[in-house]
């Protein structure tokens, strides 16, 4: 049957394409055409296969082929050479030096050139929504149409964003390496930013296609798998490793039947997946193991695990997540840090204290037209009995609130809290 | 998805109780780092042959203990993976990738596991409350 030989054929591509990929730089020594290259033999692929067969082993079928298309060009590039050569002799000799070998394909099995491959697709040449694209492209081998479903946008510009990449690449001549000690800790960390991108993009999105959103935070949950594999002595991918799969554990109980969120507190937390609990605990601890500082992804994973190993929300060790929070601001000190550091400080210490661990948020520009801040405030004045000031901040918040949904609940709020002031 | 594979004895292995060769560990050694190295690897370990195991068997009233070997047997497991792949058939085409020794037949078999969403309303909350909390003691007695 032609669709189960296409799904194989999915399948075998999801596998073996990136090591096609990288094994055809060595010899066209440009990631872009090698990615061409690689294409070009998944679409013969897709013509013989469903034909005559699936080779016996298809990955080096389609090195091979994508090879013998590399070939076939560089000879016609040296017949053109030859003709120019008849017209300026110096020429030749410059294009011949420059020629590669053909068969000088390093065979890679396990993986130091998938991990060049990462670094070139994140390179800081790029876009961030290149080296988005790209990833997925060149590492989980999704084709065009499979990434502008996910990120619901239309093929088209997908396609052209991806070309416009590799063009890129190959104008800024990006080196198919590996980065020096000294560059790997930015480098990684803006791969992991494109990884976790990946995540979130499936993990927070509110409309499109369920199915493929999941497939979204799965393959970028492999991909973080990949890079502890590749770079085992590094503690930050096994850190955003542990995010995301304690993250992903929460799926299904973050939506209600109707399918509304369900916040943290008021989930089943049966429904948590207990398998992606104890694989993200475990790369924690692979992480702490490192004995570096803990960076960002560790810390925000370690907040994470402090909610997973709580039975029910009221055996959550807030106090330990308040200490997080203080490593994590120490890091990147950012409003939204502080304000869910408050959070967690009047969990653990009581409303008064996260009262005042907001002040500083109160003059911060960037939180001006940020709802959660009244809304925050408003909740703790409540529970100090200062019900007047908490209306006057549920008000606030409504004005600033994005929805009619958020908006509607802020001010019965207020006029409840307006009420209790009142009488 | 998650898929378990299971490697099934064969009957040398069984007889002999065989040791792998050198050259068989290291090709297994290999396939395990690039399954790692793929993403798709959640576990995996290698059995000891039936002559080291027993069965537990229940029936008629009584419960008898019988030891290995298990000779008679035809599908004897030697080890299993778990997998975390995107379809079936990657599964079947990594398992099809599995180093093997040609000149004697062996084989594989793939089982998706099964999902809290398989079980519909017979997984009742209570339930999964249960299992839960047996998963969160074994979690805390492997102090992770």
């Amino acid at each position: 049957m032609p669709g189960e030989t296409h799904r194989t054929i999915d399948a075998i591509w999801r596998i073996e394409s990136a090591r096609v990929v990288a094994g055809l730089v060595r010899v066209v020594n440009d990631v872009g055409y090698a990615e061409d290259l690689a294409q070009d033999a998944l679409v013969l692929a897709l013509e013989k296969w469903p034909r005559d067969g699936i080779p016996d082993n298809p990955g080096a079928w389609l090195t091979k082929v994508a090879r013998n298309l590399a070939v076939d060009r560089v000879r016609r590039d040296q017949n053109l050479t030859r003709k120019y050569a008849v017209l300026a002799p110096d020429l030749e000799d410059d294009r011949r030096a420059a020629t590669p070998d053909p068969d000088a394909i390093v065979e890679d099995p396990v993986g130091d050139d998938v991990l060049r491959l990462v670094f070139v697709a994140c390179h800081p040449v790029l876009a961030r929504d290149a080296q988005v694209a790209l990833t997925l492209r060149m590492l989980g081998g999704l084709s065009t149409d499979e990434i502008a479903r996910a990120f619901l946008a239309p093929s088209a510009t997908v396609g052209q964003r991806i070309s416009r990449a590799k063009r890129t690449l190959t104008a800024a001549q990006v080196p198919f390496e590996i980065p020096s000690a000294q560059d790997l800790p930015a480098r990684l960390a803006a791969v992991l930013e494109v990884v976790y991108l990946i995540f979130n993009e499936g993990y927070s999105a509110s409309s499109g296609d369920r199915v493929i959103r999941d497939d979204l935070c799965r393959e970028a949950m492999r991909l973080g798998r990949v890079l502890t594999a590749l770079l085992p002595r590094e503690p930050e991918p096994y850190g955003l490793v542990a995010l995301m799969e304690i993250q992903a554990s929460r799926f299904s109980a973050r939506t209600d039947r109707h399918g509304a969120p369900v916040l943290l507190d008021d989930q089943d937390r049966g429904r948590w997946d207990r398998t992606l609990i104890r694989h993200g605990l475990g790369a924690i601890d692979r992480s702490v193991a490192l004995k570096r500082p803990l960076g960002p992804y560790t810390l925000q994973a370690a907040i994470a695990a402090c909610h997973a190993r709580a039975a029910t929300p009221g055996d959550t060790d807030w106090k330990r997540i308040v200490a997080l929070y203080d490593a994590l601001a120490e890091l990147n000190p950012s409003p939204v840090i502080t304000l869910n550091r408050a959070v967690a400080v009047s969990r653990a210490y009581g409303p008064g204290e996260a009262l005042e661990a907001l002040e500083p948020l109160r003059r911060d520009p960037r939180m001006a037209a940020y709802h959660l801040l009244p809304s925050v405030r408003a909740d703790l004045l409540v529970r100090l009995g200062r019900d007047a000031e908490a209306a006057a901040e549920f008000e606030s918040a409504a004005t600033l609130a994005g929805n009619a949904h958020d908006r509607r609940a802020l001010l019965e709020l207020a006029a409840s809290a307006q009420h209790r002031a009142a009488g | 998805m998650r898929v378990m594979v299971m490697v099934q004895s064969t009957p040398a292995w069984e007889a002999e109780g065989q040791i792998p060769t050198t050259e068989m560990l290291e090709a297994m050694g290999k396939y395990n780092e690039e399954l790692v190295k793929a993403g798709i690897m959640l576990d995996g370990d290698g059995l000891k042959n039936s002559d080291e195991g027993a069965r537990v068997v229940f029936g008629e009233g009584e419960t008898r203990v019988v030891d290995g070997p298990f000779t008679e047997s035809k599908e004897l497991l030697a080890g299993y993976w778990i997998w975390e792949v995107k379809s079936f058939e990657e599964a079947v085409e990594w398992a099809k990738r599995c180093p093997h020794d040609p000149s004697e037949p062996s084989q594989l078999e793939l089982r998706p596991l099964h999902e809290a969403a398989d079980f519909g309303d017979e997984y009742t909350p209570e339930l999964r409350q249960q299992d839960d909390q047996l998963r969160e003691t074994i979690q805390q007695q492997h102090g992770s």
